[in-house]
């Protein structure tokens, strides 16, 4: 049985399809302020239905990207289609996106139902129809006995959600998130990143969202586009994300990560060949299991993700292939993980957690143990870039 | 609970912070409270030809039976007898309006405009705003008439770039629209500053909102800007508009002889006609008839802070 990447959320995935048609097109853009790229020809394509994250440090480029979808910045060189058309110079107030800010925007003036009904004036639809809708929008975000407060009435959350509804109130084709969760507290964050998961399938609208947070975009997104300085690094699935970083920067960039360079001793695999690649990282030599275009002699890193690695006092039976002896140098401990720092006889450090699947040890590791680290052959990975 | 807040460092009676607290207060009893009531005192009494030119109503606080009974509100029943009085008020608040909305017109987009300007020149147009402070404020006045009178400068410039002939003058002086140049010129700063720093505070992503939601920015202004910079503009008529009211100096010197304003009339009962009962009564009725605006720019500014 061949072997696939992570868990599956649902089955969507037009990217894969090569006669469907991207619902947004991002064709060649680059944006310049002054001296400054902000973003770098880049280009990018995002389905009907999509939920995509733009994932990346602050000044990556994700924020003006989104905010040239919107319309409030003009790209410098290329092109951005909408179903199809170019919808460059499309003022902001006649394109079918709409916008939930960061810092939520909303009108102090206004009350909920207000706020909420703002952008249905515009359009000037009828009373009873923006009354109904409005309607609609509070429940969808249960907010029904909060419609005559003002916004400074409200909590964070609440605020949150006001700024969802009124920005999903003119049922956009797109609906962009400019760090949406960015000001609640943890607990609330989980919970209304299932929220919006839900929304999105309920309404079955394309939601593009940026964020610096990769776990909020690991859990909401069907892809995401990894950003570093105007270029994209990688677009994949969370799992695709996690699991195959295609860079040291990406493998770095999501979740935590041991990453020890090396250089390609041998190798049986080629690019369409899954094979054995065999790479010296100083004193130790590790086996990776992979479809790698790298050859003898190339300049490469090996990552491993801490999970994968099992730490064990005793000296593994059997092989010992991808198998490392250090000292325990320190312990975080997490409550569900402990993470262990072993430090290798050449000083570098590999990080190895353990879930605390039971709540007693037999035989607990502590400081300054010898211990051996080991991982099967799959659970590595070669980067070349 | 009491204990606690009754320990607490900052509750405990501090003679220095009574003596802080009352320095403003003394001075506004000393030089606000107390000439007003002699003001008001004067304004009950007769008219005398004396030095100082009225009969004082009562020496000393043992003659309150006196003062009762000798009363006199003569001098207010005169203000509604003589039509003069009334018409001075409704001109000098007719003016103080008309000022008020020039005032507005013209600060409005200046402090938009300036709290548009880049972070880096803000601070050199609110500079450029309140320059004119430095030049005694008599003297900018006196400047004017200069510029506007018959022979002034800006006929000498409509002579020399041909729009008006060599004979024609500039009918403009001793005019009311003299009164209103004058007043928009002086009170400017004091409109236009309140509006930048309400325009100033405010959060630029709203009208991204607001186009984002399918408002065009000429909608957006009178939608977002202009209700949230409504404690500006408040903040700005009040400021002009009570000081206006009782101007003196400005219709004084560019207005004409039928330019009415209660300050002027003020004036002329007290050094003119030395009738000072009367002109204490047309005092503070001036003052009474400014307690409403008063009253709701302190309101304002309460739900500011």
């Amino acid at each position: 049985m061949a072997k696939s990447l992570g868990p599956v959320k649902r089955k969507f995935s037009p990217w894969t399809d090569p006669s469907a048609v991207p619902f947004i097109r991002f064709e060649n853009i680059t944006k310049r302020f002054g001296t400054f790229t902000a973003v770098d020809n880049l280009t990018l394509d995002i389905y009907e239905r999509e939920f995509f994250s733009l994932l990346g440090p602050s000044g990556c480029g994700k924020t003006t990207l989104m905010r040239m979808l919107a319309g409030f910045e003009e790209p410098t060189e290329g092109r951005i289609l909408l179903q199809g058309k170019d919808i460059s110079g499309v003022p902001p107030y006649r394109r079918p996106t709409n916008m939930m800010f960061q810092s939520y925007a909303l009108f102090p003036h206004m009350t909920v139902e207000k706020n909420i009904a703002f952008g249905l004036e515009q359009d000037s639809l009828p009373k009873g129809e923006i009354a109904t809708r409005v309607e609609e929008m509070l429940k969808l975000v249960k907010l029904e006995q909060f419609a005559k407060r003002k916004p400074n009435q409200l909590s964070g959350g609440q605020r949150q959600r006001v700024a969802l509804a009124r920005s999903l109130a003119k049922r956009p084709k797109v609906l962009l998130l400019d760090e949406p969760l960015g000001a609640l507290d943890k607990k609330l964050r989980e919970e209304t990143q299932f929220e919006l998961m839900d929304l999105q399938t309920k309404l079955g609208l394309t939601f593009l969202i940026v964020t610096h947070d990769q776990e909020e975009a690991m859990t909401v997104s069907d892809r995401i586009a990894v950003m570093d300085k105007g270029l994209i690094m990688q677009v994949a699935t969370p799992a695709e994300i996690y699991e195959a970083p295609n860079s040291r920067y990406v493998a770095d960039f999501i979740g935590d990560i041991n990453i020890l360079e090396g250089t390609v001793a041998s190798t049986d695999s080629a690019l369409g060949a899954p094979g054995r690649v065999r790479i010296d990282c100083g004193d130790i030599a590790v086996s990776v299991e992979q479809e790698c275009p790298a050859v003898a002699g190339d300049k490469v890193a090996f990552a491993v993700r801490p999970e994968k690695v099992r730490i064990s006092p005793d000296q593994p039976a059997g092989t010992s292939v991808n198998a490392v002896y250090g000292e325990v140098w320190d312990i975080g401990y997490l409550g569900d993980f402990s993470v262990f720092l072993v430090k290798l006889a050449d000083g570098r450090v590999v990080r190895a957690a353990q879930a605390n699947v039971s709540r007693l040890v037999d035989r607990p590791i502590t400081f300054g143990d010898m211990v051996w680290l080991t991982w099967p052959l799959d659970a590595g990975l070669v980067l070349t870039r | 609970m009491a204990s606690v807040s009754e320990t607490h460092p900052a509750n405990k009676p501090n003679p220095a912070r009574w003596l802080v607290v009352a320095v403003p207060y003394v001075w506004l009893l000393l030089f606000f409270a107390a000439p007003f009531l002699i003001i008001f005192k004067i304004s009950l009494s007769e008219t005398a030809i004396a030095m100082p030119p009225y009969t004082p109503l009562f020496d000393g606080f043992g003659a309150i039976g006196d003062f009762v009974s000798e009363l006199d509100f003569d001098n207010y029943l005169f203000l509604t007898d003589d039509p003069l009085y009334i018409e001075a008020y409704l001109s000098s608040l007719r003016i103080a309006v008309i000022s008020t909305f020039l005032l507005l017109l013209i600060g409005y987009p200046m402090a938009l405009a300036m709290a548009r300007a880049p972070t880096t020149l803000r601070p050199t147009l609110v500079m450029l705003v309140i320059l004119p402070f430095w030049t005694s404020f008599l003297i900018r006045v006196y400047a004017w008439i200069g510029i506007l009178k018959p022979d002034g400068l800006l006929t000498l410039l409509f002579q020399s770039v041909g729009l008006f002939g060599a004979d024609d003058q500039l009918q403009v002086f001793r005019t009311d629209y003299a009164v209103f140049i004058g007043i928009v010129y002086s009170y400017l700063p004091f409109m236009v500053l309140p509006l930048y720093s309400a325009l100033e505070k405010m959060d630029n992503t709203l009208l991204e909102a607001a186009s984002d939601l399918g408002c065009p920015p000429w909608k957006a202004f009178w939608k977002i800007t202009f209700p949230l910079s409504l404690p500006g503009v408040i903040a700005g008529s009040m400021i002009c508009f009570i000081p206006i009211t009782g101007e003196f100096v400005i219709p004084d010197l560019l207005g004409g002889a039928d330019t009415l304003m209660i300050g002027k009339t003020l004036w002329t009962e007290f050094f003119g006609n030395r009738d000072w009962p009367l002109a204490s009564a047309v005092a503070v009725i001036l003052l009474i008839m400014l307690v409403v605006p008063i009253m709701i720019f302190q309101n304002q500014q309460k739900k500011v802070a």
